[in-house]
């Protein structure tokens, strides 16, 4: 990446609008959203059951193709950044294949863009590491918690270092104490390599605790809201930051978003 | 040694061992009751004044019985494997591996078949539109039925031996094979698709990652009904005039001479074998997929 190109967004969305078409007529999933994520945000996106969240992630993602609008991500079309394998996806369950162990579940992606065997096990070594699953490479998804899995998922998205993570929900099933822990640890992990993420939830909590900029949307068409900054909190955060007064008045002007979303219909 | 002797009854009633023996008991019970009234007719006229243990005992060891006993069975199970010449018509291990030859090579073609059916359905929507009519349409055939004809008409031509009898076992399997393939192929949910679509893995690296992995459980399950197919392809296959060997010959000159022990003992051989060639698939599908099939 040239220096220019790191200056520029990471995410630049103007006017994109989708709609699917159903037996029961046109669904407009998302209108008029334009969204801009500098390199190294955390950006959550949070809002109401069928908001949008999903689709606007994998229209980023290159699974779901706009009915208007564009997408850029760091001046590629979605298309030409999937090709370039530019960014790691982390979906809603953990999709892991049963067959394979941990370990090669997290060089798959590294298999498929044809990584020497070395380097591969070296970057799961590392990413396991990274997401605290080291010593459980031979063990297979099954043998793992829920929490565990995702962790596991999370590291597959981490091995071959792209740039951009897109997380939907990824810790949407998990009870509270675990989602905690893997708060603090994907915020260390974010904080420690820079990466720009783009981060679905339902919990206000979250959403605040982990991100520099939070995107509140509300459904029916799915839109944004509002955009609140959170940059104003520290970049280092602990869980303690929660009972803060700073923390507690971004977390209510994310409240009072979701609000003023839900007066619209 | 006294807290094993202790347990064994415990074990045996928790275990399936139990079970088994007592159903097999009942089993053998009925089969000799049964042998003493199918076979009385035989005897009747030399019978008069039997006490009724000596009625039993000649019915049992009939030469010709309509129904023979199973320790009959087996004395000719045992003679006509272990005790005629190896290698010679007479002896029934050559018959066994005659009709083996022949479905193991109706099988390889038949699950090779069926597997590139199935990715060809798979990877192209014309070619499922086109095909998947015909391949139902093939299964209405009773080949069962026909396999003699099939098997004179393909001797006519030239076609004889080993390869008219594979054709009838390939033509069994290739359907089962095609179909569990196909359902495996189709088997990873859209997240699994989608995360190949992220790594812009092409059609070919979905297929071998994600899908055939995907698709062994589902292959294996078809794998067993296919070699089950296949061996009773080969021996109907077997039944038309003028095969010489193989069990579907043996049965049918043992049904032609009026020899029941010797069709007994062909049944039996066949099934023992066709076990042994269903037990070879799970244990091949044990040493792919795990003990846990690999998967939950
Ligand atoms: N492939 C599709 N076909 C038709 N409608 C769709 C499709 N995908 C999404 N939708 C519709 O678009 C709307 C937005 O869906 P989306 O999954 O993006 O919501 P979401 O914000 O992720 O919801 P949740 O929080 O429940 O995950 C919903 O009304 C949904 O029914
Ligand atoms: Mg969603």
């Amino acid at each position: 990446m040239t220096p220019n190109e790191r200056a520029g967004p990471a995410i630049a969305i103007r006017s994109l609008s989708v709609s699917f078409t159903t037996p029961e007529g046109p669904i407009h999933a998302l209108q008029d959203v334009d969204l801009d994520v500098t390199p190294g945000d955390f950006v959550s996106l949070i809002g109401p059951s069928g908001c949008g969240k999903t689709t606007l992630m994998r229209l980023v993602a290159d699974l779901e193709r706009p009915t208007a609008g564009t997408i850029s991500i760091g001046g590629l079309a979605p298309e030409q950044a999937r090709e370039r394998r530019a960014y790691g996806y982390v979906f809603q369950q953990p999709a892991l294949y049963p067959w394979r162990t941990i370990e090669r579940n997290v060089t798959l992606p590294l298999e498929v863009m044809g990584a020497p065997k070395a380097e591969r096990r070296e970057r799961a070594r590392k990413s396991l590491e990274q997401v605290g699953l080291s010593g459980f490479e031979r063990r297979f998804p099954w043998q793992l918690s829920g929490g565990m899995q995702q962790r596991a998922s999370i590291a597959r998205a981490l091995a071959f270092d792209a740039g951009l993570l897109l997380m939907d929900e990824p810790f949407g099933a998990l009870d509270e104490i675990v989602r905690d822990r893997l708060n603090v640890e994907l915020h260390e992990l974010w904080e420690r390599t820079g990466k720009t993420a783009l981060f679905v939830t339902h919990s206000i909590q979250e959403a605040v605790f982990l991100s520099t900029k939070i995107v509140v949307m509300s459904p029916r068409p799915g839109k944004i809201v509002e955009v609140i900054d959170a940059s104003s909190l520290p970049r280092k955060r602990a869980l303690e930051l929660r009972e803060t007064p700073e923390f507690l008045e971004v977390a209510r002007r994310v409240r009072d978003g979701l609000r003023a979303g839900h007066a619209y219909d | 040694m006294n807290a094993v002797a202790l347990a064994l009854p415990g074990r045996l009633a928790r275990g399936n061992t139990l079970p088994i023996l007592v159903v097999s008991a009942c089993f053998l019970a009925f089969w000799y009751a049964a042998a003493i009234w199918m076979n009385a007719g035989l005897i009747a006229g030399r019978s008069s004044g039997l006490d009724a243990i000596s009625f039993a005992k000649a019915a049992w060891s009939l030469d010709r019985p309509l129904l023979p006993a199973p320790h009959q069975i087996l004395w000719e199970l045992k003679t006509s494997l272990f005790d005629a010449r190896l290698g010679t018509p007479r002896n029934l291990f050559t018959h066994i591996g005659v009709t083996l030859s022949s479905t193991l090579v109706g099988f390889a073609i038949g699950v090779t078949l069926g597997i590139l059916l199935a990715i060809g359905v798979d990877r192209s929507r014309a070619l499922d539109k086109s095909l998947t009519p015909w391949l139902v349409a093939s299964q209405t055939i009773p080949i069962l039925a026909i396999a003699p004809i099939v098997v004179t008409a393909l001797g006519s031509v030239g076609l004889k031996g080993l390869i008219p009898k594979a054709i009838i076992s390939a033509y069994l399997c290739f359907f089962p094979v095609a179909i569990g393939m196909a359902k495996g192929l189709a088997s990873p949910d859209s997240a699994q698709r989608d995360l190949m679509r992220t790594y812009a893995a092409g059609a070919r690296t979905t297929l071998t990652k994600l899908q055939l992995p995907a698709s062994l459980p589902f292959l294996f399950a078809s794998l067993k009904v296919a070699a089950a197919a296949a061996f009773v392809g080969a021996i109907v296959a077997e039944l038309p005039t003028g095969a010489q060997s193989g069990l579907g010959a043996r049965l049918l000159a043992g049904s032609y001479y009026g020899n029941t022990m010797q069709i007994w003992a062909a049944l039996i051989a066949a099934a023992l074998t066709a076990s042994l060639l269903v037990g070879a698939v799970t244990l091949i599908e044990r040493l792919a997929l795990g003990p846990k099939g690999a998967r939950r």
